[in-house]
Formats: C-alpha cells, sequence, structure tokens
C-alpha cells in the first residue's frame, strides 16, 4: 500500500486502528517526493530531514494527529524559512507560528519542514514567477500546474503530500486545483485567520485548503477556521462542524449558472466538461437556472486596481532593514544613501511581476488618481458583492467553471501578464465578494488535462459547497484519477 | 505694511495606555532599546494589528475635553513613507473620517478669554527612534506603535503668545484627564506649528511654512516669534515666502529650511484593510463623557462659588491638577468660613517651596490636616508667620509635624510682656542712636529695634507685642 496516495481521513482511520504509523506516512512521502519532485518541483526547500516529531500523548488524541501537512511559502512557521518565494525574503525565518499552523500542531498535525513552491508573493497564476523557477503539472510535466499555490497544488496531484494549505487572493487555491485535479478551497473572508500569511492583499486573502476529497477539505477546514484574536478581520461566528455538512443528497438545492460567465474566452471543451457536470447535478436532483452577475465584467480591473494597491503597501516593509536580504555593501549615513539602498535593495529582490504590481498599485494611490482609480474599484466592487447577493436570494449556489482553460504551457502566456491575469476571471468575484467558493475536479479535455467546477455560495456557507460538491463526488470518478509520472 | 500672524498648531501626544495601539508591548519609557517589541509592533510580515480599546477610550475622552464631536463611524486608514523608524513603511493613522472634529479650546491671555477652534482629532501609531551615532545609525523599536492623538487646531491662533497659551491650556485638560504625560522633553507631547502672514484685513491666508523640532513651550513661542520677523522682513522687502517646512534651531536661535513644497510627500493614503471600520455608539459616547472629571474651568468656577475664592488665586491653584486636588481637600478640611488665609497659604508658601522643588503641591506631601494645623499655630500667635515657613519648609523636609518641629525646636512665640520687657531693655540700652532718630521722626528707626529684639530672642519674640512696648518705651524714654 503506497501511504501517499490516501486521503488524510483514510489515513486518520489507520492510524486509529494502529495499521500504520506516522512515520511510514512520512517514510512514504519522502519516498515518492524523491522519486518525482525532481521532475514537478512542487517544494522549495526539500524536506532535507522529514524527520518524525512524536506527537502530545494525549489521553484523547488529537483530530489529525500523525498526518502530515504541506505548507505554502507564504505561510509563517516559527524558525523554519518563509520565504514567499522571492529573493528579498531569502533566508527570513519568522518568530512565531500563524494562527492556522497553532491550530495545526494542536491537532496533532506533523508540519512539514518543507515549503511548496508559489509565484513570489502570490502574484501569478501558473508559478512560473517564483525565485525558485516554476512548478510543472503533474498531468503533464511541460504544463503549469496554475497558480500562485501551483506548488501545494502539484504535491497533493502527485502525492508528494496528503494535503496542503495555500493562499487565495484571486483564485490562487481554486485555479491550481482546477489544474491539477484536485479540490481546492477559499473559504468565507474572515473564516480563517489571516494572522502569519504575508500579506497579498489584506482585503481579498484567504488562506484554504488543497486536499484529494471533499472530505479532506472539511476536515481540514474544522481545524483552521475560527475567530482570532489575532486578526481584526476574522469574525466571531460559530464554525459548524464541516464533515456533518458531506450528505449525498443534493435533492431540490437551487443552483444559479450566470449567463456571463459562458461567453467566448470560455474554452470550448471546458465548456462542454462544465455543462455536463451540471447536467450530472441535475440528474441527481438539484435544479438550475440561469442567472445574471451585471457587474461580473468589471471584476478583472476592479480586482487589479484594489489587489496591487493595497499590494504596493503590504510589500513596502521588504526594505532591507529588518530582515529579508539586503543589497550588498550598503550601510547607509546619510539619507541620499538610505534611499540609495531602498532602491538597490528592492530593485534587485523583487522579481518582475512584484515589481509590475507595486508600480501598479503606487500609481493607483497616487494623488490625482486616486478618487479615479482605487475608489472607483471600490464602488464597483460594492456592486459585485450585490450581485451576488440578489442571487442568493434566490439561489443556494452558483455553478461556473473554474477557469476559462485547462493548464497551459509553461512559458506561454509569462510575457503577456494581460493574458494570464484572464486566466483568473471566474475566479476574482468570490474574493472581492468575500463569499466561499470551491474547486471541484469534473473531468477531463481529450488532451488528459483536468477541468474543475467552480461552486460558490453565500458568506459563511462552506457547508452548502462541501455538500454539492460532496454530493457530485460520490456520483462522478474524477477525484480518484490519478497523474502517471 | 501691517501684518497679521496666522497660526495652526498641530500637537502629538502619546496616550499612556498600559500597552501599545495594536499589539500587547508594554509603553513604558526608558527601557533598554528594543525590548518592548513584538511580530505586530515590528512591522513583522503576516502579522496584524488589534486596536487596542483602552487608547480608543483615551482618544474619546480627550475628543470630548475638547468639545469636539465624536464621529460615530470611523476608520484607520494607512500614510505611506518610507523611514528606517517605520518598520511597515507606512503609518496606521486617519484621513478622511477621523475620530472627532469641529472642537474648541478657550484660553485666556490679558484677562481676556478667545476660543481658539480644533479641526479634528485623531488616533494613529507612533514611529521608532532613530539614534545617530558617528559611523552608524540605529533604530530602537519600543516607541513603535505607541498610541498617538494628534490634535489640530485651525489656523486662528495669531500670537506667539496665544500659542503658548493654547498649549498650556491643552497640557493643562489632558493632565486632567490623566491619559498623557505631556513631557515635551520625555516626546510624549510634541507640537508642529503652521503660520502665515497676511496683510491686515486681507481675506486670503499668507503662504506659510511649518515648523518642526521644538521641543518645549517657550522654542514653540520663540520660534514663531523669530519667523514671524523673519517673513515680515521679507514680505516688506516685496519678496515672497517660500513654502516649506523649517527647522527650529534651539541654540541659534533660528530656522532653517528642511525640504521645500516640491519635496513634499504623497502619502497616498488608503482605509488600513487590516481593521474593520469602528461604530462608535451614542451609548459609548455618553458613558465617556460621564468619566470625564472635573476640567480646569469648572474646577475654577466651583473655587470661587464654594470657596469664595478670587478668580485668579482659583485660576493659579487650578492650573495643575493635582495643585488642584491639594488645594480642593484643604479648602474643604479648614474650617473657617473665611478661606483667605489658607488660600494665601497655599498660593503663597506651598507654591513656593513647590516651585523651589519643581513639584506639585501633592507630592510636597503635607497632609491637609498638617497644614491646617501650622496655619493655626500662626492665627493663635503661637508662633509667628516668619517662624511658620521655615516650620513649613522642616515639615516638607523631615516629614515632621508643625507641633513636633516647633516642640523640639522650642519656637513658641514669647508674647509674654514680663519676660520681654528686660530683652527689650538690653536693646534700647545698647542703641541709642535709632532711639534719637526716633525721636526725630524716622518710624524706620521702630523696625530696626523691632528686628534687633526678634534676633535677641532667636525669632520667638512676638513682633507684634515687642512693637508695642517698645512704642510705649519709646514714649517714655
Amino acid at each position: 500500500m503506497e501511504l501517499n496516495r490516501l486521503t488524510a481521513h483514510e489515513l486518520i482511520d489507520l492510524l486509529k486502528e494502529n495499521k500504520v504509523t506516522s512515520q511510514q506516512i512520512i517514510d512514504a512521502l519522502k519516498k515518492r517526493i524523491q522519486a518525482v519532485d525532481s521532475r514537478v518541483k512542487a517544494y522549495v526547500r526539500l524536506p532535507n530531514s522529514l524527520k518524525h516529531q512524536t506527537p502530545n500523548t494525549k489521553d484523547q488524541r488529537p483530530a489529525l494527529e500523525g498526518i502530515p501537512i504541506s505548507i505554502k511559502d507564504n505561510i509563517c512557521t516559527q524558525s523554519y524559512n518563509t520565504e514567499c518565494c522571492s529573493e528579498i525574503l531569502k533566508g527570513f525565518k519568522p518568530p512565531y507560528d500563524a494562527t492556522v499552523i497553532k491550530k495545526l500542531r494542536e491537532a496533532g498535525e506533523i508540519i512539514l519542514d518543507a515549503k511548496t513552491n508559489m509565484d513570489e508573493f502570490a502574484f501569478g497564476s501558473s508559478t512560473e514567477n517564483s525565485c525558485f523557477g516554476p512548478t510543472h503539472n503533474p498531468w503533464n510535466i511541460e504544463c503549469v500546474p496554475g497558480g500562485s499555490s501551483g506548488g501545494s497544488a502539484a504535491a497533493v496531484a502527485a502525492d508528494e503530500a496528503i494535503f496542503a494549505l495555500g493562499s487565495d487572493t484571486g483564485g490562487s487555491i481554486r485555479q491550481p486545483a482546477s489544474f491539477c485535479g484536485i479540490v481546492g478551497l477559499k473559504p468565507t473572508y474572515g473564516r480563517v485567520s489571516r494572522y502569519g500569511l504575508i500579506a497579498f492583499a489584506s482585503s481579498l486573502d484567504q488562506i484554504g485548503p488543497l486536499t484529494k476529497d471533499t472530505r479532506d477539505s472539511a476536515i481540514l477546514m474544522n481545524i483552521i477556521s475560527g475567530f482570532d484574536p489575532n486578526d481584526s478581520t476574522s469574525v466571531n461566528t460559530e464554525v459548524p462542524d464541516y464533515t456533518k455538512g458531506l450528505i449525498n443528497d443534493i435533492q431540490g438545492i437551487r443552483i444559479g449558472i450566470p449567463k456571463e460567465y459562458f461567453v467566448a474566452g470560455l474554452n470550448s471543451e471546458v465548456k462542454k466538461v462544465v455543462e455536463e457536470a451540471i447536467n450530472k447535478l441535475k440528474e441527481l436532483g438539484a435544479n438550475y437556472q440561469t442567472v445574471s452577475l451585471p457587474h461580473a465584467e468589471y471584476a478583472v480591473p476592479v480586482y487589479y486596481i484594489i489587489a496591487t494597491a493595497e499590494a504596493s503597501s503590504n510589500l513596502a516593509r521588504f526594505d532591507g532593514v529588518q530582515y529579508g536580504s539586503r543589497t550588498k555593501n550598503q550601510k547607509p549615513k546619510t539619507k541620499n544613501q538610505l534611499i540609495e539602498m531602498y532602491k538597490k535593495t528592492r530593485g534587485e529582490g523583487f522579481g518582475e511581476e512584484a515589481k509590475r504590481r507595486i508600480i501598479l498599485g503606487t500609481f493607483a494611490l497616487s494623488h490625482g488618481y486616486y478618487d479615479a482609480y482605487y475608489l472607483r474599484a471600490l464602488k464597483v466592487r460594492t456592486l459585485i458583492k450585490q450581485d451576488f447577493d440578489k442571487v442568493f436570494q434566490e439561489f443556494d449556489c452558483i455553478i461556473t467553471p473554474t477557469s476559462p482553460t485547462t493548464a497551459f504551457k509553461i512559458g506561454e502566456k509569462i510575457k503577456d501578464p494581460l493574458k494570464m491575469y484572464l486566466s483568473d476571471i471566474y475566479t476574482i468575484s468570490a474574493n472581492l465578494a468575500g463569499i466561499p467558493a470551491i474547486s471541484v475536479p469534473c473531468g477531463f479535455t481529450k488532451n488528459g488535462l483536468p477541468v474543475g467546477l467552480q461552486i460558490l455560495a453565500k458568506h459563511f456557507d462552506e457547508e452548502m459547497l462541501f455538500r454539492v460538491a460532496y454530493a457530485y463526488e460520490q456520483n462522478t470518478p474524477w477525484h480518484e484519477m490519478k497523474p502517471k509520472l | 505694511m501691517d501684518y497679521q500672524t496666522v497660526i495652526g498648531l498641530e500637537v502629538h501626544l502619546q496616550l499612556k495606555t498600559q500597552t501599545k495601539a495594536f499589539c500587547g508591548c508594554s509603553t513604558e519609557f526608558g527601557q533598554e532599546p528594543n525590548s518592548q517589541v513584538c511580530p505586530v509592533c515590528l512591522g513583522f510580515p503576516g502579522s496584524l494589528p488589534v486596536l487596542n480599546k483602552a487608547a480608543l477610550d483615551y482618544a474619546i475622552k480627550v475628543a470630548l475635553a475638547l468639545n469636539c464631536q465624536v464621529q460615530e463611524y470611523t476608520k484607520f486608514d494607512r500614510k505611506n513613507y518610507f523611514y528606517p523608524d517605520l518598520p511597515k513603511n507606512y503609518q496606521i493613522s486617519q484621513y478622511d473620517l477621523p475620530l472627532s472634529k469641529n472642537g474648541f479650546l478657550d484660553i485666556d491671555l490679558n484677562s481676556q478669554t478667545k476660543r481658539i477652534a480644533i479641526r479634528r482629532v485623531h488616533l494613529e501609531e507612533d514611529a521608532g527612534k532613530l539614534i545617530h551615532r558617528e559611523d552608524v545609525s540605529l533604530v530602537d523599536f519600543n516607541r513603535t506603535g505607541i498610541p498617538l492623538l494628534e490634535i489640530v487646531s485651525e489656523p486662528e491662533i495669531n500670537s506667539p503668545q496665544e500659542a503658548y497659551a493654547y498649549l498650556t491650556t491643552l497640557k493643562s485638560i489632558i493632565e486632567y484627564l490623566e491619559v498623557s504625560d505631556c513631557d515635551m522633553e520625555k516626546g510624549s507631547l510634541r507640537c508642529d506649528a503652521n503660520i502665515s502672514l497676511r496683510k491686515k484685513a486681507a481675506q486670503e491666508l499668507g503662504i506659510k511654512t511649518e515648523l518642526k523640532n521644538m521641543n518645549s513651550f517657550k522654542a514653540v513661542k520663540d520660534a514663531l516669534g523669530f519667523e514671524i520677523e523673519r517673513q515680515t522682513g521679507l514680505l516688506s522687502k516685496g519678496k515672497t515666502i517660500a513654502q516649506e517646512t523649517r527647522l527650529w534651531d534651539v541654540r541659534a536661535e533660528e530656522t532653517i529650511s528642511m525640504r521645500s513644497k516640491e519635496e513634499a510627500q504623497d502619502y497616498r493614503y488608503f482605509p488600513e484593510p487590516d481593521l474593520p471600520p469602528f461604530i462608535i455608539t451614542k451609548d459609548k459616547i455618553e458613558e465617556t463623557r460621564k468619566a470625564i472629571p472635573e476640567l480646569p474651568r469648572e474646577k475654577i468656577l466651583r473655587f470661587i462659588k464654594d470657596y469664595g475664592l478670587l478668580e485668579n488665586d482659583a485660576k493659579i491653584l487650578s492650573f495643575i491638577k493635582k495643585d488642584a486636588d491639594y488645594a480642593q481637600e484643604c479648602l474643604e478640611a479648614y474650617s473657617n468660613k473665611d478661606k483667605k488665609t489658607i488660600v494665601n497659604w497655599l498660593i503663597g508658601p506651598l507654591l513656593f517651596e513647590a516651585n523651589n522643588r519643581n513639584c506639585n503641591l501633592l507630592d510636597l506631601k503635607i497632609s491637609p490636616l498638617g497644614l491646617i494645623e501650622l496655619v493655626n499655630f500662626v492665627a493663635k500667635d503661637t508662633i509667628s508667620n516668619l517662624t511658620a515657613k521655615s516650620v513649613l519648609k522642616e515639615m516638607i523636609d523631615t516629614g515632621k509635624s508643625a507641633a513636633q518641629i516647633i516642640q523640639d525646636k522650642n519656637l513658641i512665640q514669647i508674647s509674654d510682656t514680663d519676660s520681654l520687657n528686660s530683652t527689650v531693655s538690653a536693646i534700647l540700652k545698647g542703641n541709642t542712636k535709632s532711639i534719637e532718630d526716633y525721636k526725630q521722626g524716622k518710624t524706620n528707626a521702630l523696625m530696626f529695634l523691632v528686628g534687633e529684639v526678634m534676633k535677641k530672642s532667636k525669632g520667638k519674640a512676638n513682633p507684634k507685642v515687642v512693637g508695642e512696648i517698645l512704642k510705649r518705651r519709646l514714649l517714655d524714654a
């Protein structure tokens, strides 16, 4: 039995029955990583020790005792490098654990002393913007795994991880989950603490699970959700037991299909696969109807103003003063030397896409442009949110493709940022509206690449996502498909 | 050409909350550099701010005491600029929706009251402190994140004296609220000034300069005075004022140009996404309003009304809260209906001793009853006024009671005519010249002789009685 191929809930059962040990799971992962990661490159700092850490022995075994988890390189782990795959954070070892890491440790989780690859500071949709080089899609090594949580998605898809955490600002969990044929959830904004997540765009970021199936996603959400006094934007509402939402029954569920998402730009094969999935849901008893999200077309421009504006400010702290890398031979004494140090440090430390977004965001916030760009974007954001509110008055969930295409070739879009940005056209709105959304595998195109189905629900209704996703999953084989590596 | 001076003041006030504005670090002053820091105030990647409720409470208190309208909906914004003392390279501040606005402060100057409008009072975080050594510059982040109130006046101050009065009055109120140390030397109170001149009767404001680096109220006054002269000089020569920021050089007693308007920064303010907007309920505002203690102006009125103090005396005693607290206790404990005697002691010998010791009345640690005992010894002629002042000094120095000191040092006044007569005789014998002088109408001679008797009695003789004896004896002589 190859333990690394199993899901967390399968392993939990085996551990409970004392049929396996967590060391065996780690060993299996280690073997797999050694076998395939030179091709997939999901991890950026290979787990050189992957040593077994004895979990606390308590009378009550924590929920996830002994299951290893892989973490995206932008979630702080105490004393272990967290670099956002950026030169400027080389060698940064946070002095603290992110709240989600703390919660995972309390649950008995083993945090792998490895981090998964990502686009630098989560800026990208392909994991090509990493200072460590790109990650490869396990389904086709010449393709990207999506991004920015491409390392986490590829690791899970290639069975180099049991499950993983990623972060989603405009689709960074869902789109790579879709490209890699796994389950990726972006929780409601405020559901999961952002404390310890190195911020890209504070009003959009959420940490979420990348898993092999829906049940693992629910299990992980049970652990990481909840109010955190250290995060003022986390919301103090009760966290349900998400595994109870895994019901194989969607009889009478009302599904909205936004017409704006099924237009030019959507790959015809993807469209076909998604339509088949919708038919499947209908078969299972759900009702669907075409709905309208009239401001959908503004999501991408609004996102690229708000996200870059916040990013330009969030990334200002990377200046070479306290931590991370500083340009060589710089001990500024005068003000001009100081400015020179800032410029050189940031010029050398940030990659091209990071620089592009910092400049975009700085411009959008500048005197004389603020009203025309940032303020206007905020207003349209409200309209986009209202579009969803309106639909959710009559519908339980909305279903769309996760991405307009399947995984594209490495290098195909990297020189054309606008093309790249459109890869997130279907995922961005959920972040702008703050609502939860999940991507589940729903089939393949002829060339053997996975397609993702996106389900969106109203604020804090992750249970609806799990219910629909689980029912779909129980009646389709897609989540069981494994890439040949 | 006559010019009118127009000044606006921007005061930054550190709030003395236990912990910082957005994290749990201590705010204590004078600790080892970088010992009171955490990932949040160091701006470490991934850390997030959480507002200290006490800082908000203090801020609301100050805003209400300055007659501001506290806003029900308020939010924080990021003020973006690069500087090594600012770990995130943005400051959490407030921009278009400040905590409060439209207040005022009444100041007294030359027995007239003037109302200065306050534009806004908002909450923000302090930056760290740069320490420049010869070969290197260092940053101390202990100060980073300490809650800071920015209090901005309208440009309605028209002289350095008014500016000075505004600052001292503001400080007095803040001290009453007990929300800040208001210590300019420690930097818990800082003041920048905008100043411009305009032709009398002109409607538009002139071009202003911003003055920084003033480390005392006096420095503010001096810098403004200098700037008025400098700008007057330029304007009267037909030159224009450059809009710029100027630093006060306390040693050279002049302002020097720091940066021009062209170099002014674009702070790119935008709403702080890590802190949701705050709703301050009407109930909360009313609750805070009720918790505001009696402020100097109310105190003055009450001293006049309840204890019959003269306005000026009431003002002197009310300016510093601890003085007022002490005075209040003494006035209450003093059973005479006429409070004049105790008031004279408070604003006379006691304030004199307090000023000498650079402290307030409460710090002298004389219990109100102890003081009243001393005052009553004088009233009952047990000791002279002069002796009483030295007893007071000793009470402060040793903590002993007045009765104890009088007994230990045998200071009881001699009022007995018989025992004084012999001393008087001895003095008269030795000062025949003075007797002659007195007879020729030089009344000073009597004072001299009283003094001699006092000296001889080591201050114990009752000067009133001695005077009477001398007068009688001189008539006989």
